[in-house]
């Protein structure tokens, strides 16, 4: 494989481990969020600081960055328990704006100028780049599926979905909503904060734009591609949002506009998403392979 | 007594829905709250559900206070809805719609053996396991709600309007299977109604709601025989 191909498919794999925490809260728990770069970018802050500043390997930081991912997920998730549907929304925007705004003005996480400098991951005393950087990543994406793959079984994922489905219904049950809001920030934080770490000693220089809202657009966009509550979509959206905009070159200016559109044609007329129980991809794969629907 | 409301006062915004309402019922009585719609039955259940607030006035649940206690935690106390309009969980499968009920009491049910009782009272859902809730009609999905209240069995249920938008044939079905779960199994049942036929001819007690108030209360057979409830809420 060519360097080119490695780094656009490292992208989209780091990228596929991110929407994998985003299904967890908005596809499994239903609770929107606009702001999912922050988590992000608090993994990758904190992954880059542990390796420059304290001199840490990337194992034994992360434990820490993914604690540190979480334990900020829990925190800002507790005021957005008070908020529901746009506001919860909105209130997520906002904490994309703000932590964005901490990055860059406060000199300790670097200011406009980032931090660099962030060394490569050793496994076996082998320096991880290229092919086997991303052999790590997709094992990781393997770890975080295998685990939402879980979830989806158990008993909290099932609460989960049914506080999705109607917030009354689930507490008139027994189902605490705050209880399973937070396990799926927390769990869905943390996933963000692992890709968060990858991307840090990836990239190996890090700034905080690459945090802002329209990633988190962006992060969306390849859920709501793929279909909100399903295994396979944040893998299914990252690649083809990965990949179209490096086959179409010329259009790498209109990004957004080309997500925006997306998001707008796909909530319009395919709003389950192409994994999703009723989409137009589900029934052709019907039509082709027997049982090929389901 | 099981439940006991004193005093109880709904508002929303600076609109009072209920104003001063007590009642109560024993344990493994069937009574009934009628009244004409807009009267307040559905607030007065959600209230007791804990899913609106309360403005004034104290709810005692088998001997203690849940006034302020969250949805959830009446539910775990035994407590259960079948909300107006079933609101079953739209896209969880039928079966799946049956474990939720039963969330958080793995270790005190018997999953099995309750399953296989609901299906003997619901054939329906058995055939329909794997299929989304949404796919049922809306008799379907009303036992589905049922049947999601009753797996958990609970020390007092409730139950909206549960004749609403249902074909007749359907709510003498309902209403009758209310009536051997309240006399065979010993449920304790709070029925809210509009349907006041159907619902006076198998409680024991009722209470008539109007406007936020109660105004008559008794044995249903007295009620349904007083002149002044026949021609109000009976037609004659």
């Amino acid at each position: 494989m060519s360097g080119y191909l490695i780094t656009i498919a490292t992208i989209i794999v780091i990228n596929a481990i991110v929407v994998c925490g985003l299904n967890v809260i908005v596809g499994y728990a239903g609770q929107i969020s606009l702001g999912h770069a922050a988590f992000f970018g608090i993994g990758a802050y904190s992954a880059a600081l542990l390796a420059t500043k304290a001199g840490l390997s990337f194992w034994a930081a992360l434990p820490l960055v993914v604690t540190i991912s979480s334990v900020v997920g829990l925190l800002l998730g507790l005021p957005s328990l008070r908020v529901k549907d746009d506001f919860l929304a909105i209130t997520t925007i906002g904490i994309n704006f703000i932590v964005e705004a901490v990055f860059l003005y406060i000199p300790f996480f670097g200011g406009a100028l980032g931090i660099g400098g962030i060394p490569r991951i050793c496994l076996f005393g082998l320096r991880l780049k290229g092919f086997s950087f991303f052999l790590l990543c997709l094992a990781f994406l393997v770890l975080v599926m295998t685990a939402c793959w879980w979830f989806t079984r158990c008993w909290a994922g099932l609460a989960c979905f049914a506080l999705r489905e109607d917030e009354e219904a689930a507490a008139s049950v027994g189902i605490s909503p705050v209880r399973f809001k937070l396990l799926a920030f927390v769990a869905g934080t943390a996933m963000a904060g692992l890709g968060g770490a990858l991307y840090a000693h990836y990239m190996r220089f890090i700034s905080a734009s690459d945090f802002s809202f329209p990633v988190s657009i962006t992060l969306l966009s390849m859920l709501v591609l793929g279909g909100m509550g399903k295994l396979w979509a944040p893998l299914l959206g990252a690649v083809i949002l990965g990949a179209l905009p490096e086959i179409f070159r010329p259009l790498v200016e209109y990004r957004i506009l080309f997500y925006t559109a997306i998001l707008l044609l796909m909530i319009r007329f395919q709003p389950s998403g192409l994994l999703g129980d009723e989409s137009l991809a589900r029934k052709v794969l019907a039509k082709v392979v027997p049982g090929g629907g389901r | 007594m099981l439940l006991e409301v004193e005093d109880l006062h709904i508002a929303y915004g600076d609109i009072e829905a209920v104003s001063g309402v007590s009642f109560g019922l024993e344990q493994g009585e069937l009574v009934s709250i009628i009244g004409a719609n807009g009267a307040g039955k559905t607030s007065i259940l959600n209230a007791l559900m804990g899913v609106v607030g309360v403005k004034k006035g104290r709810i005692m649940f088998a001997g203690k206070e849940i006034t302020r206690l969250p949805a959830f935690r009446r539910a775990r106390s035994g407590m259960r809805i079948v909300p107006e309009r079933a609101r079953i969980f739209p896209r969880l499968t039928v079966h799946e719609n049956l474990l939720v009920g039963a969330y958080g009491l793995r270790k005190k049910i018997d999953l099995d053996s309750r399953l296989k009782w609901l299906y003997g009272l619901f054939p329906i859902l058995e055939k329909r396991l794997g299929q989304p809730a949404s796919t049922m009609s809306g008799g379907e999905q009303q036992q589905l709600a049922i049947a999601r209240a009753l797996i958990s069995s609970p020390g007092l249920l409730l139950v909206d309007e549960v004749s609403m938008g249902l074909m007749p044939k359907l709510v003498d079905g309902v209403f009758d299977l209310l009536y051997r779960l309240n006399r065979e199994e010993g449920l304790t049942i709070l029925l809210v109604e509009q349907n006041a036929v159907a619902s006076l001819e198998i409680s024991g007690r009722a209470y008539v709601l109007e406007t936020g108030s109660l105004v008559h209360q008794g044995p249903a057979d007295k009620l349904a025989q007083d002149p002044r409830i026949r021609e109000v809420y009976l037609g004659h």
